[in-house]
């Protein structure tokens, strides 16, 4: 279905609206850190109120992550922007970063807020709309620190014990070598983009400084000021649709590419969390054929267990169907906007030169000069 | 405009101006003073057509008996009648290596000195973008060189004075012989040296003003050509790592289609326009290489404006040094004649001081300076005349060169313009193309 919105459901069916913006700075005694706004429009009856503004800092986006992810362990939930980024001299607190991390924050908020079962998380409901320290004091009541790292240890545990599950469905396996190509693939259509991005600006910072020579060359040439001028311009303009082609890449490309990227680690968290589970099953199951005395006792684990691989397995498959739709849709409009944004560039490149040109074969036909060519 | 000519100290003939003829050259007289129109319908380029149509690699032995290879080009020349009878009369040809036109191209210099003699291309690559070669011998600055060669001699060949030179037309056809001619035209004894020059630059007095202001365009020219050429390359440069960059989509794109079912034809498909796209900016460049060529010509034909300006300077100054003789030796006579003594000078004093020489050698010395006042007379009279043809026969070039400047810059950034159009087409066509690809992915 052709889809010109951002999201994939109908707009007529959202009832959430989200929108992350004004980062502000704040700085106490022990540490410097940003805050951002997150503003909450809805209609749902859930909810006590129809708008709601909080803020947030990066730090509670990641305990939202964490409580999705426990939630609903074969669930692809999206990515949250790196921590700290070590490329390049952009700094931690720097306006390019900072408004990358922001657009990024809203792109996770609101892709939780299209999916199907995130949407009606209650701890994500929390987030949208307790004040500051509602939601410390909600964060400490969750399952603390050390619990998730222990369940991080026993899954790390069970996948190094037998080098991977056993008896992994095919489907999961070809998910996840489709992954391994797929993120190799996003890699370097990234470093691609970025080069070109880069090559892009070198390209206008010389064009910035060859339009003004013609301009120059004009001081010495009375009879050439007309076409010199008319150059001049000509590249000026063109520096500008540069501007505008740089923006659209950075805007429109660079940030899909990013997230998809960052989809890959995700991707393999959430096969590595299926795989756990399914190893609980297949260890009591191994446990059990050997304890050959007491096979009634554990039936109803067992029978518990099987369940919860059949509803992890099942909820993987629609969300990981979902999340390829999404990935094609996304691609999709990342690399038309790309090549609409190229076209329009070259036509308006096309523009000026086009209307330098018919001034110069005026000026030529009103009988410049009828000089033969040596 | 005439400016006031420098007129020697205590001269009393009058000044006359004198028929000018353009600069003769020293092969052959020509009516002087025809209108510049009359002169195109004899000149050489209409007559024969000119072409530089082949470059070859040669190795052979120079002058120090080592091995060296060299290109050798080939020049045609077919007189212009046997084409509209529509025969295709097989062409003259012979061949030429670059260090013979430096040479035909030297000896124009020293022979015309007040024409503003066409540039050659140039000996190595400069203001080269890094993708390009700056080898000598790499195919595509051959080609270019060729093309540069060809430029050089229907330049000369369309100029109204020079294209009459023997020795030019000789170049044209006679293969065997031509360097010994030339050089037993003894051109080279000719040549003013360059200390000479630069000693008459920093000397002169009293230069034609036009010619100083001559002098300030072409430093000005030569200049903004070099920085636009310069910042030009940088430009290509960017736009070469934009295009090529893109080709990268193109590997990409396809073993990323292995992997998917319904993205998969698109993608692979949009591929090949990003390849396309890639492969396109080497003809866009190579074109654009043209361009800078023409710009190049600009930048040398600077310095043959400058040389031009030498030579008057270096005639005014002969001029100038020749006046201050005259003068002084007029003064001398007068000392003498008179006997007393207005300016000091050593002669004098030792007069002073051991006696004074006796009436006859007075005389004596009085005739001979009588006669050397004379002779310098009758010579400062002639430099005048030669400095007046110089000035007016130079400055009729110099107003045919600006036309032709004009017309040809202009034209150039026309033909610029034009590339970029070609390239913002291509541009819209591939990614229309790409663009209809990745809507069906």
């Amino acid at each position: 279905m052709l889809n010109q919105y951002k999201f994939e459901d109908e707009p007529e069916l959202r009832d959430l609206f989200i929108t992350v913006d004004d980062p502000e700075s704040h700085i106490t005694a022990i540490e410097t850190f940003i805050t951002y706004r997150v503003v909450t429009k809805t209609s749902r009856g859930e909810f006590d109120s129809s708008e709601y503004e909080v803020r947030r800092r990066y730090q509670d986006f990641l305990w939202l992550k964490s409580r999705l992810e426990e939630a609903h362990p074969t669930l692809i939930i999206p990515p949250l922007p790196e921590k700290f980024i070590m490329k390049g001299m952009v700094e931690r607190f720097s306006d390019e970063f900072i408004e990358t991390r922001r657009k990024a924050l809203h792109k996770f908020l609101n892709r939780i807020a299209e999916h199907p079962t995130l949407t009606f998380n209650e701890d994500f409901k929390i987030f949208l709309t307790a004040q500051a320290w509602e939601l410390s004091s909600h964060k400490k009541q969750g399952p603390g620190l050390f619990s998730r790292m222990g369940q991080t240890v026993r899954a790390v545990a069970s996948s190094v014990r037998g080098g991977g599950v056993k008896n992994r469905p095919d489907m999961f396996t070809d998910i996840n070598d489709y992954m391994e190509t797929f993120n190799q693939k996003i890699n370097l259509l990234d470093k691609i983009s970025q080069r070109i991005y880069k090559e892009e600006r070198g390209y206008y910072c010389e064009m910035k400084e060859y339009g003004p020579i013609h301009t120059l060359w004009c001081a010495s040439e009375e009879d050439l000021v007309d076409s010199l001028k008319g150059v001049a311009s000509c590249i000026d303009k063109c520096c500008k649709a540069t501007e505008n082609r740089m923006a659209g890449l950075s805007e429109n490309l660079l940030p899909v590419l990013h997230e998809y990227i960052l989809y890959s680690e995700v991707l393999t968290g959430v096969l590595k969390r299926r795989d756990q589970i399914q190893a609980e099953l297949d260890s009591k199951v191994d446990a059990l054929s050997n304890k050959k005395a007491e096979k009634d006792l554990p039936t109803e684990e067992i029978g518990n267990l099987e369940d919860k691989v059949e509803c992890a397995n099942n909820a993987l498959k629609a969300d990981w169907d979902r999340w390829k739709q999404n990935m094609q849709h996304d691609m999709k409009t990342a690399f038309l906007s790309v090549a609409e944004n190229n076209i329009h560039y070259y036509e308006q490149c096309l523009a000026t030169w086009e209307s330098f040109l018919t001034c110069q074969t005026v000026d030529l036909h009103l009988g410049e000069d009828s000089e033969e060519k040596p | 405009m005439e400016r006031p000519e420098a007129e020697p100290l205590g001269a009393s003939h009058s000044c006359q101006t004198g028929e000018a003829e353009p600069g003769t050259g020293p092969a052959e007289e020509e009516p002087g003073g025809a209108a510049a129109g009359t002169m195109m319908e004899d000149c050489l380029s209409k007559k024969i057509e000119i072409t530089v149509s082949e470059a070859e690699k040669r190795t052979g032995r120079n002058a120090m008996n080592m091995q060296e290879t060299y290109t050798a080009y080939l020049i045609e020349t077919r007189a212009v009648e046997s084409q509209t009878e529509g025969q295709c009369s097989p062409p003259d040809s012979l061949w030429r290596r670059y260090s013979e036109f430096e040479l035909l191209r030297n000896y124009l210099l020293v022979n015309y000195p007040h024409i503003v003699v066409p540039p050659l291309p140039e000996k190595r690559a400069e203001f080269v973008w890094h993708k390009l070669s700056a080898d000598n011998m790499d195919p595509d600055f051959v080609e270019r060189r060729r093309i540069g060669l060809e430029n050089f001699l229907i330049r000369v060949a369309s100029h109204p004075i020079i294209c009459q030179d023997k020795i030019f037309y000789s170049f044209l056809t006679q293969e065997g012989g031509w360097k010994e001619m030339v050089n037993e035209t003894g051109f080279q004894l000719k040549a003013d040296s360059r200390l000479k020059a630069l000693n008459a630059t920093f000397r002169v007095k009293n230069p034609d003003k036009r010619f100083t202001e001559l002098k300030h365009y072409s430093d000005e020219l030569q200049s903004v050509i070099s920085h636009l050429l310069r910042v030009r390359a940088r430009v290509a440069d960017r736009l070469y790592g934009v295009y090529k960059v893109h080709g990268n989509y193109g590997r990409v794109f396809s073993e990323w289609s292995a992997i998917e079912k319904e993205m998969g034809d698109g993608l692979q498909s949009a591929g090949h326009h990003m390849d396309v796209y890639a492969g396109s900016i080497d003809d866009i460049l190579e074109e654009e290489e043209h361009y800078a060529d023409q710009l190049k010509e600009y930048l040398f034909y600077a310095e043959a404006l400058r040389a031009v300006c030498r030579k008057h300077e270096l005639m005014q100054y002969d001029l100038e040094i020749a006046a201050q003789d005259l003068a002084s030796k007029k003064q001398q006579c007068e000392e003498l004649a008179t006997g007393t003594l207005r300016t000091f000078s050593l002669k004098g004093m030792t007069s002073k001081l051991f006696g004074q020489e006796t009436p006859e050698q007075r005389e004596g010395k009085i005739k001979v300076l009588e006669e050397q006042i004379h002779e310098g007379e009758e010579q400062l009279k002639s430099k005048n005349v030669e400095s007046r043809e110089f000035v007016k026969s130079a400055w009729t070039d110099i107003e045919r060169f600006k036309e032709q400047k004009n017309h040809d810059l202009k034209e150039a950034l026309i033909s610029y313009a034009v590339m970029q159009i070609s390239m913002c087409k291509k541009g819209i066509q591939v990614w229309t193309n790409a663009k209809e690809c990745f809507s069906k992915m």
